[in-house]
């Protein structure tokens, strides 16, 4: 920053190595964690280093979006039933729980970073790198997501909007049980 | 050269960013500088807020309060500080231990990274760089409350569980169940106000309420906002009387039971700096935070005067509620949150966009916000209901 060779190109070069070894060493750990709580604190120390690699790439309102939706609301939700359901002692890595689960863990996971790295790098299967187009222009990065959200993609979004919305419904008919009567706020907690 | 990164992660509007006239050392000064002082005032602001409340909620109670330490008791606070720290430091057998010493921290943190997108002033000039009197300005401003506030979930949420103990564990259960339900009517009654500022920056938010009374947000939305925002608020803060997290008489201490010394003083401290954070913001989103008349001499005054007395006004706005109200049955701090806040911040959001488009909109959306609500008033009868006659033919009792 201060000398003319450690400009901007410096800065976003550290800023991304440091927050891709926060992201890798996070993924490592929810691997790796006997706890199970360990594991969702490691989660979320990823999913900060994805927001930080977001406010880098200038797209400020996912990152916080990043933080409050995915750290802020769904870890919580994995912590929540980890601790209610008593899952939360520490696990034993010797044994596998289903057979022949590590082999096929391998396989998977190769034939998914295969599947990143090749389109990451080709376009035969979507067509194009990218659609949504270089994110110059005036106005602030909100406003330029709110436009393209609410025009060119109105239709995903909403078609987004209503899966979710049965996906809740789902959840709340398959959770109940009519002939129980259930405490009002053990209900209410439990969808929290 | 600027660094890049760091100016659009710290601030847009700033004016101290756009110069780009090479004198990087002096702006990184600037910013060090404002970081240190806005960390030293929290503190001082958490003493001197820890013996207000004290001394209001005594003098509510007809007795005198802290009068030992120092003129009207008020070193009091920096007397239990340091005996804390001389305290001794226990760790539960059962306690997680590092997950138990983290936990404090991730109370504390967020509740201090929160204020630093607070205006508490105008404009200044520092060594003939202009600056605003706020920590950090980003453009996507109120989100970044609302991000460090679910953030502050994994304090109290960690600690209960890290302690191995079955009353922390319900504390912090409770803890987080409250704030992520909280949340939501928080975040919905922001929105009205970041539609009507047109903004997600918190400067940007002050400046569309300068110029007289009626500007104020507070009015301008239609003061349905502002009472769920106040309400959620306080949820978030785990204060009385949302203070199920701690309540004495269930559950010990909460999720702090296993914690002393220096650990359980860190939870305080997040406590108190998180109820002027709130304060703060409330000023800002609905008060205009620090603009109001001045004169013309010593103008960089004035606004953190206004600034320093609406907040005052919120800070014993909640000693006050502490000292009045009992603490809620948990039952009917869920109902409040899902049933009664959620859907009147969602109502009056909807009703407050169509406004801005036409009037007779708003008119169309109040007749279907209304709708909506017979609704749902009959479906949560129904349960009710159900639930009784269940409860009448010997079914499992709630």
């Amino acid at each position: 920053m201060l000398h003319p060779l450690l400009g901007a190109a410096t800065a976003d070069l550290a800023v991304f190595t440091v927050s891709a070894i926060i992201v890798l060493a996070g993924a490592v750990g929810v691997v790796l964690a006997r706890n199970p709580v360990h594991s969702a604190l490691m989660l979320v120390m990823t999913l900060f280093g994805v927001a930080v690699l977001f406010v880098e790439q200038q797209a400020h309102f996912l990152a916080a979006v990043q933080v409050i939706v995915y750290a802020g609301a769904i870890v919580v939700l994995f912590l929540f039933v980890i601790m209610l359901l008593g899952v939360d002692k520490e696990e034993v890595l010797e044994v596998e729980q289903l057979k022949g689960q590590r082999p096929t863990a391998i396989v998977l996971g190769v034939l998914s970073l295969g599947e990143l790295l090749l389109l990451a790098r080709t376009q035969w299967a979507t067509g194009a790198i990218a659609v949504a187009g270089p994110a110059d222009g005036p106005g602030t990065n909100v406003e330029k997501l709110a436009r393209s959200i609410f025009t060119r993609y109105l239709l995903p979004f909403e078609a987004t909007s209503i899966l979710l919305v049965i996906a809740v419904v789902g959840a709340v008919v398959l959770a109940r049980r009519p002939t129980v009567a259930e405490p009002d706020g053990a209900d209410e907690g439990a969808k929290a | 050269m600027m660094p890049v990164a760091l100016a659009h992660l710290v601030a847009v509007g700033d004016p101290l960013f756009s110069g780009g006239a090479g004198d990087t050392l002096a702006t990184l000064a600037i910013v060090v500088l404002k970081a240190v002082v806005t960390f030293v005032v929290l503190l001082v602001g958490v003493l001197f807020m820890v013996w207000f409340e004290r001394k209001v909620i005594s003098d509510m109670q007809n007795r005198i309060g802290p009068n030992r330490a120092g003129p009207f008791g008020i070193l009091q606070t920096l007397a239990d500080g340091i005996k804390l720290f001389f305290k001794e430091d226990l760790l539960p057998d059962r306690a997680d231990r590092r997950v138990f010493k983290l936990a404090p921290y991730l109370s504390l943190v967020p509740a201090f990274l929160a204020f630093a997108i607070v205006p508490v002033g105008g404009t200044i000039t520092i060594a003939h760089h202009k600056t605003f009197l706020q920590l950090a300005d980003p453009p996507i401003g109120i989100l970044f409350l609302l991000a460090m506030s679910s953030v502050a979930v994994y304090g109290v949420m960690l600690a209960g569980w890290a302690s191995g103990s079955k009353y922390p564990l319900l504390g912090s259960v409770r803890a987080s169940a409250q704030m992520v339900s909280y949340e939501a009517a928080m975040g919905l009654s922001v929105a009205t106000i970041v539609l009507l500022a047109g903004s997600l920056s918190t400067h940007d938010i002050v400046t569309a309420q300068s110029g007289g009374v009626t500007n104020l947000f507070i009015l301008k939305a239609g003061l349905i906002p502002f009472f769920i925002f106040m309400i959620a608020a306080t949820a978030e803060l785990n204060r009385p009387p949302f203070d199920l997290v701690e309540a004495e008489q269930e559950l010990v201490g909460g999720f702090h039971t296993e914690y002393s010394s220096i650990r359980f003083a860190l939870f305080f401290l997040a406590e108190f700096m998180n109820t002027i954070t709130m304060s703060a913001v409330v000023v800002t989103l609905f008060l205009g935070g620090p603009s109001g008349p001045g004169f013309h001499f010593l103008t960089w005054l004035w606004p953190i005067l206004w600034f320093v007395a609406k907040l005052f006004v919120f800070l014993f706005t909640y000693v006050w509620l502490r000292a009045t109200l009992p603490r809620l049955r948990y039952d009917q701090l869920m109902d409040l949150g899902w049933k009664v806040l959620i859907p009147a911040s969602l109502g009056w959001l909807l009703i407050m966009a169509a406004i801005q488009l036409e009037l007779w909109y708003a008119g169309v959306g109040l007749v279907l916000g209304l709708l909506a609500w017979a609704m749902l008033a009959r479906a949560m009868r129904v349960g009710r209901e159900r639930s009784a006659s269940t409860f009448a033919r010997g079914g499992v009792t709630p």
